[in-house]
């Protein structure tokens, strides 16, 4: 299938994001990068699991369970998950070549990922003020910031992915070469999200337990 | 834009290689870069050799010494090893599956440059205040208190050029898993196909966690982080753990392509199959999954205890078994077959006792008490430089003969590269070889000096000497380029004479679309298959048709010059524990990042199609003969 | 063919030319049960690895002179095998048993000499009855306290023979490892944690080596990581106690002579005092612990022990050993203060 052709929702293929050679090879290298990313998370949560409550043994370090709070936690959860489940939904009228549909929901995932990302941002300012829980504080502090923050970048990077991709392509409409595109960006999303789960389960919920 | 149209003028070709996405013209980046390193890695054991010729030399001072054993070792792996293996692997993998490129051209493009830029950054630590001095381990309290700047040039460079080998790694899978010729299942892969694949999944899984020790320890270098500062609550071991749990698999990544190479080579110059194939294959995939559960035995004489000491001792005895599966299968691959000794088979040749040597040290390495006394002794330097050496550097020495044509349409010649291999030889195990003895007798690495009368002193003579043959062997192999691009000889297709595998099935250099038509593959060693039944050339799987190629692009080199120039800014930055911040840091690290995530953005942002060679031009080439 | 003549010469040559080494500093020369288990492993990996490698030498052999293409073979084309499972299931279960055979002293030493539950027992009375020493590893010295006898010294350390002593292992400012070839395998000294293990010096082969075991630092630690060599003293149980007596003793001794007397004082002013104790009660310094300075093997760990020697010392320790932390912490001496002090350092002995 040539990547440039027009197609009616009727001769759109079952899986667009595979129809081209390069949507098959951009969909697998996809996949393929993720497991490295995971690769890449396992080090960081291994380091935080060993660094974790671990602070100099002068002067006042706040541990886990007194600075974390788990309802902000969970409200930042269901903004992540909510937003994982929108961006189904734009995969979804993506299948069915309803670009503007797809666009909706792309928009409101970013607004939701965006949500997220302010009230991490609120989460660390509180941190940094109350209890003087900096990166430069303590291990347990680096250890904490680097796995939470580097997830927390992964988030942004992915907010300007889609936002890039909407505008890109406002014009220009869905076609073979750019479905690839929008599936892979919504993979990336996917992944962020089932780390999100284990950080809320690894440095929040264990966290109360201290 | 047709490519036919060549403008032939210095600055044209220049331009040409700072934009090609071709991965024939990314394995000559990769061989010129590389080679340039490994000269340089090589220029830096010459001195490490002539300051350890006798005890108490001051040829170098101590902080010199650590300075270049840590920038012999890094160059090597990093910078000499991986990138030359890397270009054998652009300039056959493609071939050997009948594929016109790799899955990615434009990250291909970009993983060079990334590597390029990255090495350029950590050789610039000599020139700018002094090169990293903890090793190319650089453990973490050591590295934290190093006073230049010169472990974050280790930590900044190897990043960047850490990038650029993942996506390396990642496009190989690609290619070999979506892109192979109609009939070529994973079973009639060639080897060294399989082992670049099994070695680019080891990448993939291996360099993730590299990466994220290497950032603990720019974070607490460069911006007061405390992952290793054990006041702060930090702990040096985890760095042991991310850097070995990398590294072990690493020396896999080196060892398997110089594997496959092997296999090619012995087949062909046994004119026979190999032997077991399918055992080679389960082997390759044995060794890759098995390196990555034996990291710690680097670290048996840190204190972990004797459960994980006895785990890790076993895991690392059961490797050797995968590894004798080959040994025995090339032997008996050459069993029965009619050798022919050319320069690439005197090294396969010559690789098999000389690695099995450093295979059975690695063993006796394995026994946990024992290594207690071989740890960081000469024992260690002389075994893994038997396997890295008689392993991959002779794989390199034998690829570098046996795909000289393929690459570059001439041959090198057979006398010279006999007489490198003489010359290398003999240096390489009178170096290396004594060194077993010093380990036993005592003497610890990376050791800028060693008193006189403790017995060491005659030893460490001969094995200077060893590097000063092998430094003549490497002259000799210059001087065998230059003259062979000199004389510019063109060869057939198959000049070898027993090529089994399609990359001899097309012209030397191949077209650079490979393949006019994308071959029918019948069977393990296709293109023994059609020889066999009488035909020059591949049976085609597609009819004549229009070629699509991707367009050459400047992005990949301004991405990676962007994460170059943002390195700087990072190095400088007002946090950094040197204490040298400079004002203009952090504008220049946002104005790096800004080039990178912008070039990153104007690639996104256009349509790029490509472009198509048509199928009546290709018609014409039959007539013509046209190069790449 | 060229090739089997000479590595077998390159062999002989090297096998002729190291012998066991020296009886102070070789692992080949295994000096107590330690390093004598260690050197028992070698012994049969090596066994077993030269069995390994007589049989791939043997096939690479025959292949080399039986296969080679003849002049009149240019076109023939040999049967192609594909392969054989009977091979394959040989060459993989015969090494799986020589691993076997060699896994499992391997595990059993491992936990043997992991086995530090020795340092925990306690006498009736309360005191430990095992030999603990708890070394310090600094850039570029090593100290040596033994807490239950309230003794420090560095740099050279005292162990009695025939018996298990045991280690506690720590650093001070970077990652050392602590080695004593002969005597047994080497640990890591990390900033991190406690290291434990044990070694014992046999009291014959102490004797071979003039009771004078020579030790190594294991991990690139610094510029002058090649010269923090320590040494180690091992002597008979009763000649050990006699030491640590003396050394408990040191606490009450006064300068030999009116030089000596001149030397304590310049220590003193001089600010020497501040990071080199000279008590034998005194651990933890900034510098090495000093009190049976004179009695020493070495100066500075690598220097022979005379006044010469120590004045260099004295006069341009960076020299020496470059990226040491003594460079630059006093005003340069004159002459007449280097000799009253070098007077008073080589008097702190305890032995006669």
């Amino acid at each position: 299938m040539h990547a440039e052709e027009k197609f009616t929702p009727q001769t759109w293929p079952e899986s667009p994001e595979k129809a081209t050679l390069e949507g098959k090879n951009k969909f697998l290298g996809f996949w393929l990068f993720l497991g490295g990313e995971t690769a890449l998370f396992a080090s960081l949560f291994a380091t935080y699991l060993a660094l974790k409550n671990k602070v100099p043994a002068t002067g006042d370090h706040a541990l886990s369970t007194e600075i974390f709070s788990i309802p902000l936690a969970f409200v930042a959860t269901m903004l992540l998950l909510t937003s994982s489940l929108t961006s189904v939904y734009a995969m979804y009228h993506m299948k069915n070549y309803s670009f503007q549909k797809m666009q909706a929901w792309l928009l409101v995932t970013v607004l939701l990922g965006l949500a997220f990302l302010i009230l991490e941002i609120y989460e660390f300012y509180h941190y940094v003020h109350e209890f003087g829980h900096t990166f430069t504080s303590s291990a347990f502090g680096s250890a904490f910031y680097t796995l939470v923050g580097t997830h927390g970048a992964h988030v942004a990077f992915g907010l300007c992915w889609i936002t890039a991709l909407m505008i890109r392509n406002a014009k220009r409409g869905l076609n073979l070469y750019n479905a690839p595109k929008f599936y892979v960006a919504s993979l990336y999303w996917h992944f962020i999200d089932v780390v999100w789960v284990f950080i809320f389960t690894v440095v929040y919920l264990m966290g109360m337990v201290g | 834009m047709s490519t036919y149209a060549k403008k032939k003028g210095f600055g044209a070709t220049i331009w040409d290689y700072l934009t090609t996405v071709d991965h024939k013209k990314i394995a000559i980046l990769y061989l010129i870069a590389g080679g340039l390193f490994f000269i340089l890695g090589g220029i830096e054991a010459m001195l490490i050799r002539i300051q350890l010729m006798e005890p108490n030399s001051d040829f170098l001072s101590a902080g010199l010494y650590n300075e270049i054993l840590t920038m012999h070792g890094t160059t090597m792996i990093f910078l000499a090893a991986m990138p030359l293996l890397f270009a054998f692997m652009n300039a056959v993998v493609p071939l050997q599956i009948g594929a016109r490129d790799v899955a990615f051209p434009f990250v291909n493009a970009l993983g060079f440059w990334m590597f390029f830029f990255g090495g350029v950054f950590l050789n610039l630590s000599w020139f700018l205040g002094g090169a990293p001095d903890a090793g190319w381990t650089s453990y973490a309290s050591l590295s934290l208190a190093s006073p230049t700047h010169g472990i974050d040039f280790y930590t900044l460079g190897l990043q960047i050029s850490g990038f650029g080998t993942l996506m390396g790694g990642i496009n190989f899978l690609v290619t070999i898993i979506n892109m192979r010729a109609p009939g070529m299942t994973f079973m009639r892969m060639p080897l060294f196909t399989w082992t670049t694949f099994v070695a680019s999944t080891l990448i993939l899984f291996a360099f993730p966690p590299l990466t994220v020790g290497i950032f603990f320890l720019m974070f607490d270098r460069l911006f007061g982080a405390n992952f290793f500062d054990v006041t702060m609550g930090g702990n040096t071991i985890i760095w042991e753990h991310l850097f070995w749990i990398f590294g072990h698999p690493e020396v896999y990544i080196l060892v398997l392509p110089a594997f496959g190479i092997f296999s090619e080579i012995f087949a062909v110059f046994s004119r026979k199959r190999l032997f077991g194939y399918s055992s080679m294959v389960f082997a390759t995939v044995l060794i890759g999954f098995l390196g990555f559960m034996v990291w710690a035995h680097h670290m048996f004489t840190t204190g972990m205890g004797p459960v994980a000491n006895a785990i890790f001792a076993v895991a690392t005895m059961a490797i050797a078994v995968p590894t004798g599966i080959k040994i025995f299968n090339w032997l008996f691959t050459m069993w029965g077959g009619s050798i022919k000794v050319t320069t690439p088979m005197l090294w396969a040749i010559a690789f098999i006792p000389s690695f099995v040597m450093g295979g059975v040290t690695g063993v006796m390495q394995a026994a946990a008490p024992l290594d207690y006394q071989l740890h960081d002794s000469y024992f260690i330097v002389a075994h893994f430089h038997y396997v890295i050496v008689g392993g991959v550097v002779f794989a390199l020495f034998a690829g570098a003969h046996y795909y000289w044509p393929k690459m570059f349409g001439t041959m090198l010649n057979e006398t010279l590269g006999k007489i490198t291999f003489v010359l290398f030889f003999i240096g390489f195990h009178l170096t290396f070889f004594i060194q077993h003895f010093l380990g036993l007798l005592g003497m610890p690495r990376r050791v800028f000096t060693y008193l006189p009368n403790q017995g060491w002193d005659t030893q460490n003579f001969i094995s200077s000497i060893g590097a000063f043959l092998m430094a003549a062997g490497v002259i000799i192999l210059l001087i065998n380029v230059i003259i062979t691009s000199v004389k510019n000889e063109k060869v057939g297709n198959d000049p070898w004479g027993d090529g089994r595998t399609l990359e001899w099935s097309i012209p030397s250099p191949p077209p650079f679309y490979n393949f006019k038509q994308t071959p029918l593959v019948r069977g393990l060693d296709p293109y023994w298959i059609e020889k066999m039944e009488g035909k020059k050339e591949m049976t085609p799987a597609e009819p004549l048709g229009d070629i699509h190629m991707p367009n050459p692009s400047i992005l990949p080199f301004i991405i990676s010059m962007g994460l170059f120039i943002a390195a700087f800014g990072a190095m400088y930055n007002p946090l950094n524990q040197i204490g040298d911040a400079k004002p203009w840091a952090v504008p220049v690290l946002i104005i790096g990042l800004a080039i990178t995530f912008g070039a990153m953005l104007v690639r996104s942002l256009k349509d790029d199609h490509g472009f198509h060679i048509h199928k009546e031009d290709l018609i014409d080439d039959e007539n013509k003969g046209v190069k790449a | 063919m060229k090739k089997w003549r000479l590595l077998s010469l390159f062999t002989l040559l090297t096998l002729f030319l190291t012998g066991c080494g020296e009886p102070y500093l070789s692992t080949l020369n295994p000096a107590g049960e330690v390093a004598q288990s260690q050197y028992d492993l070698m012994v049969l990996s090596t066994a077993i690895m030269v069995l390994v490698i007589a049989v791939v030498v043997i096939i690479y052999a025959i292949v080399l002179l039986r296969f080679r293409r003849k002049k009149d073979e240019e076109n023939k084309i040999p049967k192609q095998v594909e392969g054989s499972h009977k091979l394959e299931i040989i060459w993989t279960t015969i090494p799986i048993i020589l691993l076997l055979i060699l896994a499992v002293p391997t595990v059993i030493d491992t936990f043997r000499l992991a086995d530090v539950e020795a340092m925990e027992k306690k006498d009736k009375d309360g005191n430990r009855e095992a030999l603990v020493v708890n070394v310090r590893a600094n850039l570029y010295w090593w100290e040596f306290e033994y807490p239950d006898l309230k003794i420090t010294t560095a740099q050279d350390l005292v162990v009695p023979t025939d018996e298990k002593v045991f280690f506690n292992l720590k650093a001070s400012d970077v990652k050392h490892s602590f080695w004593i070839p002969a005597v047994g395998g080497k640990m890591d000294t990390n900033t991190d944690n406690e290291n434990k293990f044990y070694l014992v010096f046999d009291s014959k082969k102490a004797k071979e080596a003039n009771n004078l075991f020579y030790g190594k630092c294991a991990e690139l630690c610094g510029p002058s990581h090649a010269l923090m060599d320590f040494k180690v003293r091992a002597i008979p149980r009763e000649e050990f106690d006699q030491w640590v007596v003396a050394m408990q003793n040191a606490e009450d001794r006064t300068p030999q002579n009116d030089l000596a007397a001149k030397g304590e004082q310049v220590f003193t002013e001089k600010g020497c005092i501040g990071c080199h104790a000279v008590s034998p009660a005194q651990s933890g310094g900034v510098g090495p612990n000093l009190s049976d300075f004179g009695d020493r093997s070495r100066v500075a760990g690598i220097l022979e022990h005379n006044e010469e020697n120590l004045r260099a010392w004295l006069e341009n320790p960076e020299e020496i050993k470059p990226g040491n932390k003594m460079t630059n912490t006093y005003d340069p001496l004159t002459s007449d203060e280097l000799d009253a002090i070098i007077e008073y350092l080589m008097g702190l002995k305890v032995q006669q």
